[in-house]
């Protein structure tokens, strides 16, 4: 199990859980990213501090200092 | 019959903004929530003898109340008077959309359903069966597109209908292992005959997810020693099911497994196109290494177009105000009345109404970069460097107005959401040297630095300026406005394209607030800052240059005693003495009483600087960074290394007041106003002192 972070644009993923509290937690919820989720990395920014995933039929963008809090599993 | 009130509730990006203004057309009125920045847009109109008002709430993801926006729509929902939800959803992303929707159907109001981007759900070849989705979300779903206004009708009377009828609760069903624990402990509380005004599943369900209100009044019954196991025994199971232990991440699975169910049940989706083309246009504008130089092109061509073109409108408008000055000096006499009114009155108005073009081309340009979802790009590219500094990858939109002028730059702050990444936007925004300066620096660049360096210590000052700026937010992210940074997830819109309507209809309120919000006080202030320069009057010093010079013989002489005239005048007046008798705080960085009342007078606008210095220097109003008796005049008057200073004070000091009323406005208060008088003052202060010391060793 790695954390999102870890991972590289092109690659796709389920997310395992969700080690966050409150705030960032409750977003993610909102924005439909939870347990079970499939999502692909669709870009990074040039200094690997943001990247842009697609979870469903949304984008979403977030640092990879938030990406560490989620647990994922290559698929 | 009363006032319908129906709140507009619905996720960012879903076209409520749109909705609203197809409704309304031409009768929106838009405010701000009060003791907040966050914008209030609401409309009364009447159809079918019914009058209705339409709320416009801030669009939020969910009912939290991490956000100001999310806080002001909680806030409204659960406190406020209203009626009716009308729940805008955008139909072509219908299950993240309808977490929300589950939220709102347990404040048990009555609610309607818009899927509204209909058109666009069609060529994207989804079709929703709104009747199915009707009977499973228990309120009726209305298909509607507030960009071809169609089925706009037809939803008001629908709310008309449903706030004629009876409340009927909506049917939100979870989960088996949650519906079996709902079960329980309500047929424990029937067996006990509890009496509440809830319904005993909405107690329970209240009770399941926490709600501190409902536990608190529930904490002091007696029921509560045998409820309060019970519950915990349901909780129990709930944790063992979900694999958590957070009933927030339980009921946001539910809520999530019940909008997935109902888009199952009621959606079809043939082809996807508009994503495909989302995703191109991103392969190009994120892109790893032209993402950043496409960004900075189109910003150059906005600011290009702000300033330049914005500068003509300016032109005429200076125009414009000094005739009508000069007209109302005709009629009205050269007298006291005379100078009131046009060195009062007009040219404050003037100076107001002078930074509409670019308030109206700035917020054109910004209302495209939002509406067409560009804008969440720029924080993505952005965010990275600017995440360092403790600031935010949307504060770069402001930060760079800021160089042209402060006044559009505190306004498009907005565009941030979170209170104190756009608090700390704002206080910085005045080191971002705006155009208004730039007289002063040249002048001085000019008088004291040789002609083939002024061009680098000018780019010099900009970049020492932007520099220390963003030191001064990270200063104030660990110092100040300390706390844990909002977490940066933020949803990447689809490219859509803008609606001419809706863009036009943000500039024209942008500009009409500004007009009568700053308008106002800018006047007022500007009216005292006259009447600082003018009064008290000195008739007997005025009766004795008017004899000189009408004896005097040249016209050269005329002019030089006219330019002494106005020098002993101002030195005389309330500005005069104020600059006298602080000038004593200036000494330690080598200011003399001249440049005092100079930067004083700086406080009013920037552009009144080097006219003062003219004045001061007995050279007349009339001169400008370029004028040669000027300059020779600094050089001989004012050393190196007080020029340094000087320059350093105005490039860190307090905005001009327009500014400032616009820093007090957004901010929120009028304390902050106060904190970045004091916070820019010692910033100002010691950089300048720092300046002083080191040129003097030179």
């Amino acid at each position: 199990m790695i954390t999102l972070s870890e991972m590289n644009a092109g690659e796709t993923a389920v997310v395992i859980r969700i080690e966050a509290d409150g705030e960032l937690k409750q977003r993610l919820f909102s924005l439909g990213l939870r347990k079970g989720s499939h999502l692909k990395i669709k870009a990074t920014s040039i200094a690997k501090s943001t990247m842009e995933i697609e979870v469903e039929s949304t984008l979403l963008a977030l640092r990879f200092e938030e990406a560490k809090h989620i647990a994922v599993q290559r698929a | 019959m009363n006032e319908l009130i129906i709140a507009l509730v619905g996720q960012p990006n879903v076209g409520k903004s749109m909705l609203i203004n197809s409704i309304a057309d031409a009768r929106l009125k838009v405010g701000n929530f009060s003791g907040v920045t966050v914008e209030k847009a609401e409309v009364r109109f009447m159809t079918q003898n019914r009058s209705i008002k339409i709320v416009d709430l801030p669009g939020t993801y969910s009912l939290n109340d991490y956000t100001q926006d999310e806080r002001v729509t909680k806030d409204f929902l659960e406190n406020e008077h209203y009626d009716l939800i009308i729940n805008v959803v955008d139909a072509t992303n219908l299950e993240r959309n309808l977490y929300l929707t589950t939220q709102l159907l347990e404040l048990d109001k009555k609610m309607i359903v818009a899927l509204n981007m209909m058109d666009e759900a069609h060529k994207e070849g989804i079709s929703i069966d709104h009747e199915q989705l009707s009977s499973i979300l228990g309120v009726p779903c209305i298909k509607v597109s507030a960009a071809t206004k169609r089925g706009i009708g037809k939803l008001l009377n629908r709310a008309i209908d449903v706030s004629l009828f009876p409340f009927e609760k909506s049917k939100l069903i979870y989960s088996d292992v949650v519906e079996e624990e709902v079960e329980k402990l309500s047929f424990f509380l029937k067996q006990k005959r509890y009496k509440t005004e809830l319904a005993y599943r909405d107690l329970v369900l209240k009770l399941l997810q926490n709600d501190p209100k409902v536990y608190q009044k529930m904490h002091d019954e007696p029921i509560w020693i045998e409820l309060s196991p019970l519950l915990k025994e349901a909780l129990e199971h709930l944790y063992l099911h979900h694999e958590t232990k957070d009933v927030s991440e339980v009921f946001a699975e539910e809520r999530a497994a019940f909008a997935k169910g109902a888009v199952t049940e009621t959606v079809t989706c043939k082809k996807s196109i508009s994503k495909n083309v989302t995703e191109k246009i991103d392969a190009l504008l994120i892109h790893k290494f032209f993402g950043i130089p496409i960004f900075i092109f189109l910003m150059w061509g906005l600011f290009q177009l702000t300033f330049t073109l914005g500068s003509i409108p300016m032109d005429w408008i200076d125009a414009f105000f000094s005739a009508f000055g000069n007209y109302a000096k005709t009629i009205l006499g050269e007298g006291e009345l005379g100078s009131l009114v046009a060195d009062g009155a007009i040219s404050g108005v003037g100076a107001v109404v002078m930074f509409l073009p670019n308030i109206v081309i700035l917020f054109f340009g910004i209302a495209l970069l939002e509406t067409t979802g560009y804008m969440a790009r720029v924080a993505f590219l952005l965010d990275g460097f600017f995440h360092r500094f403790g600031l935010h990858g949307k504060s770069f939109i402001p930060l760079v107005t800021g160089f042209g002028c402060s006044v559009p730059a505190y306004m498009s702050a907005r565009t941030l959401k979170n209170d104190k990444d756009r608090l700390i936007t704002l206080f910085i925004i005045g080191f971002m040297s705006c155009g208004a300066k730039l007289p002063v620096y040249v002048l001085f660049a000019g008088a004291f630095f040789a002609g083939n360096n002024a061009g680098n210590v000018l780019f010099l000052i900009y970049l020492a300026g932007a520099f220390i700026g963003l030191i001064a937010a990270k200063f104030l992210k660990l110092f100040v406005f300390k706390g844990v940074d909002e977490p940066f997830v933020m949803e990447m819109p689809k490219y859509r394209l803008p609606s001419l309507k809706l863009i036009w209809h943000t500039v024209v309120t942008k500009a009409i607030m500004y007009l009568k919000k700053a308008g106002t006080f800018i006047l007022g202030a500007s009216m005292l800052v006259w009447f600082a320069s003018n009064y008290p009057k000195y008739p007997s010093i005025e009766e004795s240059f008017s004899q000189k010079i009408e004896m005097a013989s040249s016209d050269e002489e005329k002019t030089m005693l006219t330019n002494e005239k106005a020098q002993l005048l101002l030195e005389k007046s309330f500005l005069g003495m104020l600059g006298k008798s602080t000038d004593v705080l200036f000494q330690p960085i080598g200011f003399d009483w001249k440049m005092t009342v100079a930067l004083e007078s700086g406080l009013a606008a920037k552009e009144v600087v080097v006219s003062t210095l003219g004045v001061l220097y007995a050279l007349g109003s009339d001169v400008d960074e370029g004028n040669e008796g000027l300059i020779s005049e600094l050089q001989k008057q004012i050393s190196f290394a007080s020029s340094v200073s000087f320059i350093i004070f105005v490039m860190f000091y307090l905005p001009c007041m327009a500014a400032s009323v616009v820093f007090m406005k957004e901010s929120g208060s009028y304390k902050y106003l106060v904190y970045l008088f004091v916070f820019t003052t010692v910033i100002a202060w010691g950089l300048a002192f720092i300046g002083y010391r080191i040129a003097l060793l030179v």
